[in-house]
C-alpha cells in the first residue's frame, strides 16, 4: 500500500475490516485503549465515581450542562445502533425523541396519567413508529432511506405543530415532575442523577447489544448485505430491529427530556436536532461506543466553550464535520491499527 | 370566484412553483446521474444563488434598474459564480470521496450543506434579507383568473433554461459524454472521455440552474434567508424521484407535477395550506415505496 493514503482509501480499508472476527467490538476496543483489563476496570470505576460525585464539585450551571450531555449520550447511542451498527443513515432521528416526549407529555397532561405509567406506552409508541418508518423504507437504497427518514422527521414535527392535542406551535407546558417513593424528582441535581442512571444503562445495553447475536447480525448486514442474507440472516428483520432499538433509546431520552424541562415544543425536534445527534455519532466514530460518548460530550460542551463565537460556532462545527469526513472518516476515537 | 376559477388560479400557482422545483430537481438528477450521489447540499446551492443574485442586483441595480433586465443580468452572473462554486465543492468535498463507502459521501454532502448554510447564517445573522425589486404587479385577467406578468416571465425563463439544457444534453459533445458517464464511468475512461472534467461540467450546470432558480425565487417572493434551501431541496428531491432520478425530462415533469399537486392539495378539504409540506413528503414516501424508479427512471438493482 502507498505510504500516504487518501481519505477515501482509508475509509475503504476501514469498511473492509474483517469485523465479524471481533464480536466483542465495544469491549475489545475499550480494552485496547486502556491497555490491560485491570486498568480498564479502574478507569470505568473512576468515571462512575466522577459522575456520582459530580454535583458536589460542579456549579449549578455545569450540572445542567452535564445533564444535557448525558441526555445526548443516550440519544447518540441510540442513533449509533441505527447508523453505526446497522449502517442505515437516519436523518430523522429526532422523530423518535419527539414520540417519547410527546407521548409522556400528552398522557400526563391531557389524560392525567401517572408519569411512570406513561413510560411503557411511550416505549411501545416509539417501537411502533420505528416499524412504521422502517417497514416500508428498509428495502430502499441508502440515500433514498436517508431522505425518507428526513421526510418522516419533518412530518412528525409538522404534525406536532398543527395538531390540537400536541399543543400546536407553542407545545405542551406544565408537565408534572415525577414522584418516586414519595420523593419528587425536581431539582437540577435530581435530574442529573436520573440521567447518570439512564446514560450508564444505555452504555451497558449498547455493549451487551453489540455483543449479542443481533449485534453481530447488524455488523454482517452493514458490511455485506448479500453475504449476510446468504448466511441466513433475515435482512429486513435485522434492520427493523435496529430501527426499533434506536427508537426506544430515542424515546427514553425524550420521556425524561420532557419531565426535566416540564415543557416541550415542536422546535426541539427539528431537523437540526437530528443532524446534531448524527454529528456526534460521526465525530466520535460511528459504531464505536466510547467514541460516540465522546462525540455526545463534544456536541454539548463544544458550543458552550465556543459561546463567544456566537453564530460562527455552528460554522466551526460544520467545517469540523467536513474535515473529519475528509481526513478521518472513522471519527476522532482511535480505531484499530492495521 | 367559481370552483373552476379557483382551480385555474391554482394551476397558474402550481406552474410557477413547479418551475422552481424543476430547475432545482434538474441539478439533483444530473449529479445523481454522473456520480450516483444524492447531493444534500443542492438546496443550499440554490440558496447561495439567491444571495449572489441579490448581491449583484444591489451592485448594478443603480445602473440597469431592478426590473426584469436587472434581474436577468444578476441571474446570469449568479449562475456563473455559483456554477463555479459547485465545481469547487465537487473538487474539495466529493472528489476525494468517490471511492469511499456510500454512507461516508452522503455524510460529507450533509456537512457541505451545513457549511454553506452556516456561512450565510454567520454573514446575515439569520435575518430575512429583503430582495427589493421593481417588478410591479401588472398582469392580465383571463375570466376570473389573474396571471401576473412576473409569473409569465418566470415560467418563460425557466422554460428557456430547460430547453437550453435539453439541447445541450442531446445535441452537444459534452452532453453526449455526460450521458455516457452516467451509464458506465470505467468504459468512458477507456474510450478517452475525461470523466473528471465531465463531472465538473455537470456540477457547473446543475449548480447554475439552481442559482437561476434561487435568484428568480428571491425576486418573486421578495425575501431570502439562509434556510430557504432546506425545504426546496427536499421538495426538488421529491420531484426528481417522482420523475425518476437520473432522468432529465423526468426531473422537469416531476417538478411541474409536484408544484401542481401542492397547489391543488391546498384546496382539498381538511388538508389546507399548513399541511402542504406533510402532503408533499407523503407523496415522496408513497412514490419511493410503490414506484421507486419514478415515471421515467430505469429500473436498477442496487443496494447500499
Amino acid at each position: 500500500m502507498l505510504p500516504f493514503k487518501t481519505a477515501a482509501r482509508r475509509a475503504e480499508a476501514q469498511d473492509n475490516d474483517p469485523a465479524p472476527a471481533r464480536p466483542l467490538a465495544g469491549i475489545t476496543q475499550l480494552q485496547q485503549w486502556f491497555g490491560r483489563p485491570a486498568t480498564f476496570r479502574g478507569a470505568m470505576a473512576g468515571i462512575v465515581l466522577l459522575l456520582i460525585l459530580g454535583p458536589f464539585v460542579f456549579s449549578q450551571y455545569i450540572t445542567v450542562i452535564m445533564t444535557n450531555a448525558l441526555l445526548y449520550v443516550v440519544l447518540c447511542l441510540g442513533l449509533n445502533v441505527v447508523v453505526g451498527k446497522a449502517g442505515l443513515l437516519d436523518l430523522g432521528y429526532a422523530a423518535f425523541f419527539a414520540v417519547g416526549a410527546y407521548t409522556t407529555g400528552i398522557l400526563t397532561l391531557q389524560f392525567g396519567w401517572n408519569f411512570w405509567a406513561s413510560i411503557p406506552v411511550a416505549l411501545v409508541a416509539a417501537a411502533i413508529s420505528g416499524v412504521i418508518i422502517g417497514g416500508p423504507t428498509l428495502r430502499l437504497r441508502s440515500d433514498y432511506l436517508a431522505i425518507v427518514t428526513l421526510g418522516f422527521g419533518e412530518i412528525v414535527r409538522f404534525s406536532a405543530r398543527n395538531l390540537e392535542i400536541t399543543g400546536a406551535a407553542s407545545g405542551l407546558s406544565g408537565i408534572q415532575q415525577p414522584r418516586l417513593f414519595g420523593w419528587t424528582i425536581d431539582s437540577a441535581v435530581d435530574f442529573y442523577y436520573v440521567f447518570v442512571v439512564l446514560a450508564i444503562g444505555a452504555v451497558i445495553a449498547s455493549i451487551r447489544l453489540s455483543d449479542s447475536r443481533i449485534g453481530r447480525a447488524w455488523l454482517y448486514v452493514r458490511h455485506d448485505e448479500d453475504a449476510a442474507e446468504a448466511m441466513g440472516i433475515n435482512r429486513v428483520a435485522v434492520k427493523l430491529a435496529a430501527y426499533v432499538t434506536g427508537a426506544i433509546y430515542g424515546a427514553i431520552g425524550g420521556i425524561f427530556f420532557a419531565v426535566n424541562l416540564g415543557a416541550i415544543s415542536p422546535e426541539s425536534f427539528s431537523f437540526e436536532q437530528s443532524v446534531l445527534i448524527l454529528m456526534a455519532v460521526i465525530l466520535g466514530g460511528m459504531g464505536k461506543i466510547p467514541g460516540v460518548i465522546l462525540g455526545a460530550f463534544i456536541i454539548v460542551l463544544g458550543p458552550e466553550l465556543l459561546r463567544d463565537l456566537g453564530e460562527l460556532r455552528l460554522l466551526v462545527f460544520a467545517i469540523g464535520l467536513l474535515l473529519i469526513m475528509l481526513f478521518r472518516p472513522s471519527g476522532i476515537w482511535p480505531g484499530r491499527t492495521q | 370566484m367559481t370552483t373552476f376559477d379557483i382551480l385555474a388560479q391554482q394551476l397558474v400557482n402550481g406552474l410557477v412553483l413547479g418551475s422552481f422545483y424543476a430547475l432545482v430537481a434538474l441539478g439533483y438528477t444530473m449529479i445523481f446521474g454522473v456520480i450516483k450521489l444524492l447531493n444534500f447540499a443542492h438546496g443550499d446551492v440554490y440558496m447561495i444563488g439567491g444571495f449572489v443574485g441579490f448581491a449583484v442586483l444591489s451592485l448594478v441595480g443603480g445602473l440597469v434598474g431592478t426590473g426584469w433586465g436587472g434581474i436577468a443580468l444578476s441571474m446570469f452572473v449568479s449562475m456563473i459564480a455559483v456554477g463555479f462554486l459547485g465545481v469547487v465543492i465537487e473538487r474539495i468535498a466529493y472528489h476525494p470521496m468517490l471511492a469511499a463507502p456510500r454512507l461516508s459521501i452522503l455524510i460529507t454532502a450533509l456537512a457541505v450543506s451545513l457549511v454553506l448554510q452556516n456561512s450565510v447564517l454567520a454573514l446575515t445573522g439569520g435575518e430575512f434579507t429583503a430582495f427589493r425589486t421593481n417588478l410591479g404587479f401588472g398582469g392580465i385577467a383571463l375570466g376570473g383568473v389573474f396571471i401576473t406578468y412576473n409569473q409569465m416571465v418566470l415560467v418563460g425563463m425557466a422554460a428557456i433554461l430547460m430547453l437550453a439544457l435539453e439541447t445541450f444534453v442531446t445535441r452537444t459533445q459534452y452532453g453526449r459524454a455526460m450521458r455516457a458517464v452516467s451509464i458506465d464511468k470505467d468504459m468512458c475512461r477507456l474510450m478517452g472521455i475525461d470523466v473528471t472534467k465531465i463531472i465538473a461540467v455537470t456540477f457547473l450546470i446543475g449548480s447554475a440552474l439552481a442559482a437561476a432558480a434561487g435568484t428568480m425565487a428571491g425576486a418573486y417572493y421578495g425575501s431570502i434567508w439562509y434556510f430557504m434551501g432546506f425545504l426546496i431541496g427536499l421538495k426538488a428531491f421529491t420531484a426528481a424521484v417522482i420523475g425518476g432520478i437520473g432522468s432529465i425530462p423526468g426531473a422537469m415533469a416531476g417538478g411541474l407535477i409536484l408544484g401542481l399537486l401542492e397547489a391543488f392539495g391546498t384546496q382539498i378539504p381538511f388538508i389546507g395550506s399548513e399541511w402542504k409540506d406533510v402532503f408533499s413528503f407523503s407523496i415522496l414516501i408513497l412514490v419511493l415505496v410503490f414506484k421507486p424508479t419514478g415515471l421515467f427512471g430505469k429500473s436498477e438493482v442496487e443496494r447500499m
